[in-house]
């Protein structure tokens, strides 16, 4: 099977078009940022206190908000976070808050009001014994061992061990990590209606489960902030330097080049998707994956422009560009095409935790692999055009010339 | 087959034996398919952010400590000036580091100085500027960062028996390696960190010290008013709970000696009891040790009828009256709740901190969060794997199939040599692994597309699958350097989630080198091997 045959396409005559598109994008992806108010940082890079919060029902957002206030957390947002494919988290909602400039003790302080007043307002007041929804598995296999529902003794704690486990479990996994009513765990191994009595005895249910929360210091956010920009920036420097090595400068400038152009239109987009986007450590791991992506697909293309230099020594630069993108066209596609369809899988399938990560990949895998040949090639070219007619010397690469070398030791 | 090959096959096939080993042979080898499954799932370790529980960084105030010892210092130095005579004007605690001793007696300064560098060999003395015979003190930088350290390892030491007194599995205790200062507290699974924090940050400071004026003060002024406005020498006044009962819980303030009897350090049990006086609330019994309790006995004999303070973390918990002889055991009352005191008796015997710390970082992911995501995860995974695999067998037909086994092997590689060296997979692992997918992939691709290029140009089978996997193999190997050296510098210069990026992109990269270019010739020299020369090559 061949998708291509001896393509013969004139790319880098569509310069002026790719150039016109990127444009395009980038201003598009600007606007988009302007719309939003600028790229933010998250908790991760700011520092702040956010808790997700599972509810039973329809979350009560106004009721949630009105709650905070009267806690006294001013500056709180409350926002649902649902995720499409995942039903359990229909019911999600994201509180934070952001305590400018103020200290860790502020934010852990932020972060308990936030759980006291969702247990005052959610909670089951009138009944002062524990919550199922965030009971843990020895808690609660002590609590049976103690109470011995099914009557087995003093040997039975490995017995109620397991249980605990099994409900914990129950909870967790089967029902998104909220239970509505008790008897939804009837069918448990080894639970027998004396088991449900026991629980209903000794526990409460509370509407609402924590189902993830972060507080971030101010300084540590700081620091983090800085660390991620220094290592993405070396690790720039590096692909620069190694590429200019192999290659020359024009090469690795213009790959770099070509990966902050993927990067800015990626943020774009998410800016664009995104009614609340966030530059958090997920999403630098995605762009740092998108680098990586781009970069790989700009080299094999360059790399076969070093094979051609020597090749076809006689031709413009622009016709060997040209031809090396033809001939490296079918695996363009192929392994573009391949890895789109994993990120999408991951984006469709993958799942809340990795969704962001999927999308920027999304987007970044097709970026990515048009500004190869739409950004990255058309730079040497119209680089060595411009030097060319500075100087008039005749375009040949340092890979060239140790080609030459090569050449007229061969013939010796 | 020739021998040259065979060496290559056996060669690659110790090295999934050892992933497989690696897998699923340890820690014990694996006799039934459970124990198989166990071996896996122990050897697999997720981060906190696949499957669960809370991650915490907290910051040790090492100034604390380095302040005590100065504070110390102060203390004995005036201690020592009074009992050889030395007679100085004052003596000022500059600074965590600093001690400023002004206006000693020109005939004295010698005496000074050798006693300072006898008797405190940790500070180094000199002249003072713009304080005429005035000396500073100076705390040796060797001396600043062995209490640095040692204050560290403490904090380590007593937050790991803390935690495992918690009875939590698999807590993870261990220098952030990010700040001098700083501590990771993993704990797996646990979706409300609260009490875990609370039991970390707890102070733990105990002292029994002697109560010296009976009744205790409403407040600090009164204290010293009943005093002229000057406290005894060697007396401290603490805060503590009103005694009476009253639920207003007023704070009243107690005289105390400053010298405790006995401190935590020389506890050798506490463990939660009820309280026999208030039924429905708990005590800590405790014990003292042997050596303790010779010196707690006699005190506590010749002051009878005298009240002794329980002192947690500077606050009195209690102040009971002594009524007879007490050796070596003893009780904290207090209104504590069953949990509260077995907290507090894990507290005493996981013995103090040496320094407050504080919370800078907590991040929480619910078990059941974990579990959807490890879920979704794995499944969209393995999908997109399998599509990928069929598009490559439809593609490349009988080379596709060699794709897919050197793609396979790759990841097992990774995955076992995640799993041998211990790394922890994480989201941004994950992020790692996605884009050694997409790289091993591409590097089949190139490699088929080269040889096909090759066939089309009229090669013969053996020499296309030569020429192609040497022409691919430069390019391959520059992607592969260039985004590796991108690997070492997010590795070195990245913090926790970029480094397990770049740990991932690492082993998954040199997979790749290994099994799509070595690997995967071997299945073609193989295959050509049991071909006629003009039959032709499916790919």
């Amino acid at each position: 099977m061949e998708f291509f045959h001896a393509p013969n396409f004139d790319w880098m005559g569509k310069a002026k078009y790719f150039a016109t598109l990127s444009a395009c994008l980038l201003i598009i992806g600007g606007v988009a940022a302007f719309m939003h108010g600028g790229l933010h940082y998250g908790i991760d890079f700011k520092g702040g206190a956010m808790v997700i919060v599972r509810f039973s029902s329809a979350p009560p957002i106004s009721k949630i908000r009105s709650a905070l206030d009267a806690a006294g957390l001013k500056n709180n947002e409350v926002t649902s976070s649902s995720d499409i494919s995942n039903a359990n988290s229909k019911n999600d909602v994201m509180i934070r808050v952001e305590q400018g400039g103020e200290g860790e003790d502020a934010l852990n302080a932020a972060k308990a009001t936030i759980v006291s007043a969702l247990e005052k307002n959610f909670g089951t007041p009138s009944n002062s014994n524990p919550d199922f929804n965030s009971a843990v598995a020895t808690d609660l296999a002590n609590y049976l061992t103690r109470r011995d529902p099914l009557s087995l003794g003093t040997a039975a704690g490995d017995r109620y061990t397991q249980m605990a486990q099994a409900l914990i479990d129950a909870r967790d996994k089967d029902h998104g990590g909220i239970v509505a009513d008790f008897s939804q765990l009837s069918n448990v191994s080894g639970v027998t209606p004396a088991v449900i009595d026991a629980l209903k005895a000794g526990y409460s249910l509370n509407s609402f489960s924590i189902t993830e929360s972060q507080v971030v210091g101010p300084t540590v956010g700081a620091q983090l902030r800085r660390q991620a920009i220094l290592a993405t920036l070396y690790a720039l420097a590096g692909m620069l330097i190694y590429v200019a090595f192999r290659f020359e400068w024009i090469y690795g400038a213009a790959a770099v080049i070509a990966v902050f152009h993927d990067v800015l239109i990626t943020l774009g987009f998410f800016c664009l998707f995104y009614n609340k986007f966030e530059i958090s450590l997920t999403v630098i791991a995605a762009l740092l994956t998108l680098v990586g992506y781009s970069m790989n697909d700009t080299i094999v293309i360059f790399d076969r422009v070093r094979e051609n230099l020597r090749l076809m020594r006689r031709d413009k630069l622009s016709v060997i560009i040209n031809r090396s993108i033809n001939q490296t066209l079918s695996r363009t596609i192929l392994t573009s095409g391949l890895t789109f369809l994993t990120v999408f899988l991951l984006f469709v399938f993958g799942g809340q935790v990795l969704r962001s990560f999927s999308f920027a990949m999304v987007v970044g895998v097709v970026v990515g692999t048009y500004s190869s040949f739409g950004i990255a090639a058309p730079i040497v070219v119209i680089w060595n055009k411009w030097r060319g007619q500075g100087a008039t010397v005749p375009v040949a690469s340092s890979a060239d010339k140790r080609a030459e070398r090569r050449l007229a030791e061969a013939r010796r | 087959m020739n021998q040259n090959l065979k060496w290559k096959a056996i060669f690659i096939l110790i090295v999934v034996l050892i992933c497989f080993y690696g897998l699923f042979g340890l820690p014990t080898f694996p006799t039934s398919w459970s124990q198989l499954v166990d071996n896996f799932s122990g050897r697999m370790q997720l981060g906190l952010d696949l499957r669960g529980g809370s991650h915490l960084v907290l910051q040790v105030q090492v100034q604390e400590a380095i302040g005590t010892h100065c504070d110390q210092t102060h203390d004995e130095l005036i201690d020592q000036l009074h009992k050889q005579d030395i007679t100085v004007g004052e003596v000022d605690r500059l600074s965590n580091t600093q001690i400023l001793v002004k206006n000693v007696t020109p005939s004295q300064t010698g005496a000074f100085q050798s006693l300072v560098q006898d008797q405190f060999p940790d500070f180094s003395v000199g002249p003072a500027a713009g304080e005429q015979s005035g000396f500073l003190l100076t705390m040796k930088p060797t001396v600043v960062s062995d209490i640095e350290q040692r204050t560290m390892d403490q904090s380590l030491d007593t937050i790991r028996r803390r935690i495992s007194g918690l009875g939590l599995k698999e807590p993870n205790v261990a220098p952030t390696g990010r700040g001098q200062d700083e501590i990771l507290v993993e704990l797996p699974g646990e979706g409300d960190p609260t009490r875990a924090k609370q039991v970390i940050q707890a102070g733990g400071q105990l002292k029994f010290q002697l109560v010296l004026d009976d009744n205790p003060y409403p407040s600090e002024a009164a204290a010293l008013a009943a005093h002229s406005g000057v406290l005894p020498p060697d007396s401290q006044l603490l805060p503590g709970t009103s005694e009476t009962g009253d639920q207003s819980g007023g704070q009243v303030w107690y005289l105390l000696n400053r010298a405790p009897i006995i401190t935590g350090a020389d506890l050798r049990d506490a463990e939660p009891g009820p309280n026999p006086q208030q039924p429905g609330f708990y005590e800590v019994h405790f014990s003292v040790s042997t050596a303790a309790a010779k010196r707690f006995g006699p005190f506590t004999g010749s002051n009878i009828g005298h009240r002794m303070a329980v002192v947690l973390d500077n606050q009195v918990q209690s102040a009971p009256v002594i009524n007879g002889r007490i050796d070596d055991q003893g009780e904290i009352e207090g209104t504590f709740t069953q949990d509260s005191a077995k907290d507090l008796s894990l507290i005493l015997n996981a013995g103090a901190l040496p320094a407050s710390i504080k919370y800078i970082e907590e991040r929480t992911i619910g078990p059941s969060l974990g579990a959807d995501s490890i879920r979704e995860g794995v499944q969209a995974s393995v999908a997109s794997l399998i599509a990928v695999w069929i598009f490559l067998v439809v593609y490349y037909r009988l080379s596709g199939i060699n794709a897919v086994v050197a793609l396979l092997l790759n990841l097992i590689i990774l995955i076992a040599f995640m799993a041998i060296s211990g790394a922890t997979l994480t989201l941004p692992g994950i992020a790692g692994v996605v884009l050694t997918i997409g790289m091993g992939v591409d590097s089949n691709v190139l490699v088929f597309e080269r040889i096909r290029e090759e066939l089309r140009n009229g090669k013969a089978n053996p020499s296309a699958v030569d020429i192609g996997f040497d022409k691919a193999f430069l390019t391959i190997i520059d992607t592969h350097i260039t985004t590796l050296v991108s690997a070492a510098f997010l590795f070195l210069f990245g913090t926790g989630p970029v480094k397990g990026f770049a740990i991932t992109l690492t082993i998954g990269l040199l997979a790749n080198l290994f099994t799509s270019v070595y690997v995967s010739r071997v299945i073609f020299d193989w295959h050509l091997s049991r071909m006629t020369r003009e039959a032709e090559l499916s790919i």
